[in-house]
């Protein structure tokens, strides 16, 4: 292989190639869509998805997975159609205690040595429980400063393009780039040499946790920014496609190998899917199924590509 | 320089696990400028004391001191580290998902704010240089992507590298086992500039070569204890062997194997590819020796896949059962009965109409119950109500009730008691006598007594065959070793 395309290249590259892959498709299809208006229709949900797609990376990268993410971001939807709109102040605060209550559950995770997967699950309907007693018939509406900003049209650039970049480029240099990062990966990579080195796990399982849940709550909040209201399942795929979107960008299950850049355009990508399938008129009771195949496709090329690696 | 004081002072310190007194009364000074050699065999302590001394574990007796200061309770990794003490650890532990500077900053945190990344790679850059001229290791490769050799070269120059704060004692634990010769060649040439400008190293290998060239003194130890500690011109390698073994000669005899040998079917072949062919006749037990982990495992499972027809290298007709030496990670299905964990490599001998017979799966755990003594009133009951050696015996049970008629135990009396294993040698026996055949990793020397032919490993080869009557721990010790003649 040559110098420049490596296994390690192609892999960084892959998730980008896949997201050209089904836009290519998709102006193919649907020529309109290749407009200021076009794109904006398109990719009209990809913030909230990029939103928690990047949450589930933070869990993903302490070796952890985040199976309550969608009905968490139910809940601060909820929140946020509710008490953050009615009274500003107690609905900060409510958002700002599910962050404080993600920390908890890192800690909780850390210092029993429980399976997140079990924690998590568990806690997915304590979440949706406490959605329903606060919003229990689909309602509420969204604070008007989060819907100016959802719908912001400036000029040029479709407004939901601008969002992604910088949340990928924002959580780039935080998590890859700065320092403090730098511990924050190296204890899923080999915690025992994190903590020989010095550092207190349990601060960094609670970093990741709490910074988990902060994306969580920004997910829910831009969510009903796009839908002025919410219900207690508004979103509820977003574990699964949270952890698709993470995995498609390149992020594996142990060894603290993430990517931001790659969690973003791995959600994005997935979002696409489910457009592309409805242009090629798909019923969409197979969506799901086929978004599904589009995943095992993307990840069987990883596969490749890693097995060229080690045969090289 | 601090002053004359010893950089280390453990005074008789002792340390158990359960019954087992991994260290005791142990003793070791180090002094600043000082290369201090540790040898031993597999369980001798080394790598005990080296936990103590970087803070992992705490010992139960005894006390250290560091420059002259004692230290006690409230000792941990952190402390160690504001001593100057660094370790390398003979499992790595560098984080593969993180670039060589990245993993240069995870201990050291003062590097940090910006332009952080580029200090970091310098400073491992420059002791990377230092100490393994012209390496090729670049700070933004991921060290996941790196070879071993490399990973084991980022490894050390990180332990010896410092910003402003003093590095006094580094201890190396197996530093050359991933290196080839040259790297190796140039750390020890490091570690004897380090010395010279006051620093103090720990050498523990088996390497006696690297051993006797490189350090000042030289500290054997052999049952958890310090046996010698003289300086390295009192030693030559045949006086460390012979320090590292008991000192009992051994009595030997009985030449009969040799000729047993000929007269039954051969059942596993292995080709040489560096060392000499491995060869196992019927009715043997055949042992694996040698240091742990030079090999011996992974030719068990290699063995163990030949008889399932995945590896060609081996030859092997008959079926193969393997009992493993790690019951948790390998062995005992948790939440299964006794009994259930007994049979389950017999099921196809038990399958009546597709289903498998609750009254044949009670005799066969029966039987073997029995006929090993595993103390329990109700097979019903969970395995982990049994005791580890207990739990041993089942294992046992389940190989040997299976149709296999080849054996294969890795090391699979780690951790149990006496009395199971006397029970154990004379089932083995037995078995053996009705043509059954077992292949036996041990780490301990008295087993190997129990094997007819004994095939010693070096760097994941047989390097040494011994027939039982020439079993010594002498001659094992000195097989497992690198030969004279590399020196």
């Amino acid at each position: 292989m040559s110098r420049y395309l490596t296994a390690n290249t192609m892999r960084t590259l892959l998730p980008a190639l896949s997201l050209a892959a089904i836009l290519a498709a998709i102006f193919y299809l649907q020529p309109r869509t290749m407009s200021y208006f076009g794109l904006n229709l398109l990719l009209n949900l990809a913030v909230p998805i990029a939103l928690a797609t990047i949450a589930q990376m933070f869990i993903l990268c302490v070796n952890d997975l985040d199976l309550s993410l969608g009905a968490f971001v139910s809940l601060t939807a909820c929140i946020t159609a509710t008490w953050l709109y009615d009274t500003p102040v107690l609905g900060v605060l409510a958002l700002a205690g599910c962050v404080l209550a993600y920390a908890a559950l890192g800690a909780l995770i850390h210092l029993r040595n429980l399976p997140s997967i079990v924690v998590t699950l568990g806690m997915s309907f304590v979440w949706v429980g406490i959605a329903v007693l606060i919003l229990p018939t689909p309602g509420g509406k969204a604070p008007e400063w989060i819907r100016a900003l959802m719908t912001l049209k400036p000029a040029l650039i479709p407004f939901p393009i601008i969002a992604v970049v910088v949340i990928a480029i924002v959580v780039h240099f935080g998590l890859m780039k700065s320092a403090a990062g730098v511990v924050l990966r190296g204890a899923g990579g080999n915690p025992l040499s994190v903590e020989r080195a010095g550092w207190s796990l349990l601060k960094v399982k609670v970093t990741m946790y709490a910074i988990s849940g902060f994306f969580g709550v920004l997910s829910g909040m831009a969510l009903v920014g796009l839908t002025t209201s919410a219900d207690a399942n508004i979103a509820e795929r977003y574990t699964l496609l949270s952890i698709a979107g993470a995995i498609l960008g390149g992020s594996e299950f142990v060894g603290g190998r993430v990517s931001p850049i790659g969690a973003v355009i791995g959600a994005v990508t997935l979002l696409l899917t489910g457009s592309f399938l409805s242009f090629l008129r798909l019923n969409p009771d197979w969506q799901i199924g086929a978004q599904g195949a589009i995943l095992i496709l993307v990840l069987a090329m990883r596969m490749l590509i890693n097995r060229s690696d080690k045969r090289s | 320089m601090i002053n004359d004081l010893p950089v280390v002072d453990v005074h008789g310190v002792g340390k158990s696990f359960g019954a087992v007194n991994a260290l005791q009364d142990a003793h070791l000074v180090v002094q600043p400028g000082e290369c201090v050699g540790l040898v031993g065999h597999n369980g001798a302590g080394k790598s005990t004391l080296m936990n103590i001394l970087s803070g992992v574990l705490s010992p139960d007796t005894g006390t250290i001191s560091f420059a002259g200061e004692a230290i006690t309770a409230r000792y941990g990794v952190s402390e160690a580290k504001q001593f100057g003490l660094r370790c390398v650890f003979q499992e790595l532990s560098l984080c593969p998902n993180l670039t060589v500077a990245e993993n240069a900053r995870i201990t050291h945190p003062q590097i940090r704010g910006f332009g952080w990344r580029n200090d970091a790679s310098e400073l491992i850059k420059n002791w990377l240089d230092e100490v393994f001229p012209d390496n090729g290791i670049k700070g933004d490769d991921v060290v996941g992507d790196l070879t071993i050799a490399r990973r084991q070269m980022v490894e050390i120059s990180r332990a010896f590298s410092s910003l402003d704060e003093q590095v006094r004692l580094v201890i190396l634990d197996e530093p050359t086992s991933s290196l080839d010769k040259i790297s190796a060649d140039q750390l020890l040439t490091f570690v004897k500039k380090f010395t010279a400008q006051g620093g103090s190293v720990i050498l523990i290998s088996h390497m006696l070569r690297e051993v006797l060239s490189t350090s000042d003194r030289i500290v054997v130890m052999r049952d958890g204890t310090m046996v010698a500690d003289d300086a390295t011109e009192n030693f030559d390698r045949d006086r460390l062997v012979r320090e590292m073994g008991s000192v009992l000669a051994e009595d030997a005899e009985e030449a009969s194997a040799e000729t047993a040998r000929a007269n039954t079917a051969r059942v596993i072949q292995i080709p040489a590819k560096d060392g000499i062919d491995l060869n196992v006749f019927q009715g043997e037990i055949v042992g694996f020796a040698g240091i742990a982990g030079q090999g011996q495992t992974e030719k068990l499972i290699q063995i163990f896949d030949a008889s399932n027809g995945k590896v060609n290298a081996v030859n092997i007709d008959n079926a193969a059962a393997f009992v493993a030496g790690d019951r948790q990670a390998a062995g005992v299905f948790p939440g299964w009965s006794i009994e259930k964990n007994i049979s389950i490599a017999s099921v196809r001998m038990m399958v009546q109409r597709y289903l498998i017979d609750p009254l044949q799966e009670i005799n066969i755990s029966n039987e073997w119950k029995e006929r090993l003594g595993i103390r329990t009133d109700d097979l019903s009951n969970n395995i982990l109500s049994l005791s580890g050696g207990n739990q041993q015996k089942v294992l046992f049970a389940r190989a040997l009730g299976s149709p296999a008629q080849i054996v294969l135990m890795d090391d699979p009396m780690r951790g149990v008691d006496i009395g199971t294993k006397q029970d154990v040698y004379a089932i083995l026996k037995q078995e053996a006598e009705n043509g059954r055949t077992f292949v036996w990793y041990t780490t301990e020397m008295d087993e190997l007594k129990h094997c007819d032919y004994v095939y010693v490993f070096r760097d994941g080869e047989a390097v040494a065959e011994l027939p039982s009557h020439k079993v010594t721990e002498a001659s094992i010790l000195n097989a497992s070793f690198d030969p004279a003649t590399a020196a």
